[in-house]
């Protein structure tokens, strides 16, 4: 039986002020995948992100995300679809004034009608899967840049969405931290079926976890396909960033 | 015992003493039965209970955490609860959701009122009050000092300054002062006309004015326009840390970014409060023209008789003070900014109203040293 794609992006086009910053953009993500958007800075990765996730309007071309299509979402579409997704952001994105206890229960809070102390217990769950289980305590500005990223992506798992879209969550880790995290990926995937769209830089990552990569150059897709064939894909741009990646990840 | 059947719904079946669930046991669904399973769950009427999750389609960390709180509700009621499955799926479930011990609530608590009062009070003396003093030294003494150091002098920053914190205020500060004027001049008109005291509008508008008003509106706006934005500017820089950034170049981030923005405050503070002086003196002059009957040759007479030097002599040394309060606050708290991007709202609101604050305790004592 033939597997329907869970993303499906057809001629995705973006462009703000003079500048076009996606051409053309077509691609798909299968449920219980990892699919990994990669290419160099400026891109046009977490353009893409956000017009899957729904914050940029769509100027042209289509855009499904499950059965949501995204082109004419209204308000409570966009609602209901909001329910469905995590976003871990590149910069976390965790509001300052609450501690890390009070983002991770937010969702919790204002989308269930669970008891306090079930919530308490999901939360202090989230936070201990991002070993951030001694920090609920603390505010986002006493945190390092990689727990600030951990403890958002407890935010973005806090209703088990079934799809989970993360911009660059390796950015500021250490390497065991990252491996623990990349684990953590896998666990979500496999035990509770959840799809997850990554962007990220981290070469051992993109080994780790990939089963499909977009690659994107310039706001158009240069390469999209499993990891394997990307290596040997024969287009210039996606094999020298494989190679300085690995050279960088090496030395 | 047990709920409805409908596809992926989360099921219980009560069989002596297990309970078999099936179905999805998911946040939805958790969400929409578990009041309701726990209910039943609560007439169970022996003392241990084994959950079997075998047949279950599905089960998520709200599913794991729901798990342990049937367990916690059913413990007062002396009833062991036994999670069963052969399951390898869901054991890795339970595993990977395993609920931490709480070792600590997770927000904390508020403090009481008198707490509250008490840390305010301890905190304002121990750090704030202290740390401000220490901060006015430092300004006094490089204010005047690094008027003859030339190396601190950044070509056009001086004027740069001047006009964001005077030039660009004029228009504010112009109508805001007319209107005053205007206003203090039609309130006092009905009752000095009563008695037949009409030109005495000319004496209380013109030394108000220039006592008082004048200096004291001006800085109250500068504090609000400019205390903030000197607060904000240097608060995000504490952030961003090119404040760090100054200090290991071995330059005093003080001297650096404060001390142009004092010469600045303290050279056209005095000018902008002259300037709402003679703006709320026309505002004056207008009402006693057209509502008491005052020509305006009349009110310029009058007005050099009441008007002594030493009234705007008061006015221009009150403005001084205010500038020296207004940036030495705004950079006060500036410096000590803490929480990110939220903590520059914050510390900056927290500078104007200290300024304001400190605006009037200094007018008051001012006022009283001048009367």
């Amino acid at each position: 039986m033939e597997i329907k794609p869970i993303i499906e992006v057809e001629n995705l086009c973006a462009q703000f002020d003079d500048s076009t910053v996606l051409k053309d953009i077509c691609f798909t993500a299968f449920p219980n995948e990892i699919s990994v958007i990669l290419g160099s800075s400026g891109s046009g990765k977490t353009t893409v992100m956000k017009h899957l996730i729904g914050l940029y309007s769509i100027q042209q071309g289509r855009v499904r995300v499950m059965d949501f299509r995204l082109n004419d979402l209204d308000e409570k579409g966009f609602h209901r679809f909001s329910l469905q997704m995590g976003v871990l952001f590149q910069n976390g994105a965790l509001l300052n004034s609450l501690c890390i206890g009070e983002n991770v229960a937010i969702p919790l809070e204002q989308h269930t009608n669970l008891p306090k102390a079930m919530i308490e217990d999901l939360v202090r769950t989230k936070l201990s899967l991002v070993e951030l289980g001694h920090a609920a305590r603390l505010f986002p500005a006493q945190l390092s840049g990689g727990m600030r990223k951990r403890a958002a992506l407890a935010r973005a798992i806090a209703l088990d969405p079934p799809i989970l879209f993360c911009d660059e969550p390796s950015a500021g880790l250490d390497p065991v931290t990252l491996a623990g995290l990349d684990e953590l990926f896998l666990k979500l995937r496999k035990q509770l079926g959840i799809t997850i769209i990554l962007i990220t830089h981290e070469v051992s990552s993109i080994f780790r976890l990939a089963d499909r990569i977009v690659f994107l150059e310039n706001g158009v897709v240069a390469y999209e396909g499993n990891l394997e064939a990307a290596l040997r894909c024969g287009i210039p741009s996606v094999e020298l960033f494989f190679k300085k990646a690995r050279g960088r990840g090496e030395a | 015992m047990g709920t409805s059947e409908t596809a992926g719904a989360l099921n219980f079946t009560i069989e002596h003493r297990s309970v078999f669930f099936s179905g999805k046991l998911t946040l939805d669904q958790v969400d929409r039965q578990g009041k309701y399973i726990l209910k039943e769950l609560r007439k169970f009427p022996r003392d241990s209970l084994t959950i079997n999750l075998d047949k279950l389609e599905g089960i998520d960390s709200s599913g794991v955490a729901f798990l342990e709180h049937i367990r916690r509700e059913l413990s007062p009621k002396r009833i062991d609860v036994h999670i069963e499955t052969g399951r390898e799926d869901i054991r890795n479930v339970l595993k990977t959701f395993t609920i931490p011990e709480a070792v600590m609530p997770l927000s904390h608590e508020p403090l009481g009122f008198f707490e509250r009062i008490g840390e305010n009070v301890y905190h304002f003396f121990k750090s704030n009050f202290r740390e401000y003093v220490f901060l006015m030294a430092d300004i006094f003494v490089w204010t005047f000092t690094d008027i003859f150091e030339k190396k601190q002098h950044r070509k056009g920053e001086f004027v740069n300054q001047a006009v964001l914190i005077g030039v660009n205020a004029i228009p504010i500060v112009g109508l805001i002062s007319f209107l005053i004027g205007l206003v203090l001049a039609l309130q006092s008109a009905a009752q000095l006309r009563q008695f037949g005291a009409n030109i005495f509008i000319v004496d209380l508008v013109v030394i108000a004015m220039t006592r008082e008003m004048g200096p004291l509106l001006t800085a109250i706006m500068i504090a609000g326009r400019s205390g903030s934005a000197i607060a904000s500017e240097v608060a995000t820089m504490k952030v961003t840390e090119e404040v760090d950034a100054l200090k290991t170049m071995a330059l005093n981030p003080v001297r650096f970014i404060v001390i142009p923005k004092m010469h600045a405050s303290i050279c056209t503070l005095p000018f902008l409060t002259i300037l709402a002086n003679l703006f709320g003196i026309v505002g004056g002059m207008v009402i006693a023209r057209f509502y008491l009957d005052i020509a305006f040759p009349v009110f310029f007479s009058r007005m050099v008789t009441v008007l002594f030097l030493k009234d705007l002599a008061t006015g221009i040394f009150k403005s001084l003070i205010f500038s020296g309060i207004i940036v030495q606050t705004g950079a006060f708290y500036g410096f000590r900014v803490t929480g990110g991007a939220e903590g520059v709202g914050r510390f900056t609101t927290s500078a104007v109203v200290t300024s304001i604050f400190l605006v009037i305790l200094a007018d008051s004592i001012i006022g009283l040293m001048f009367y």
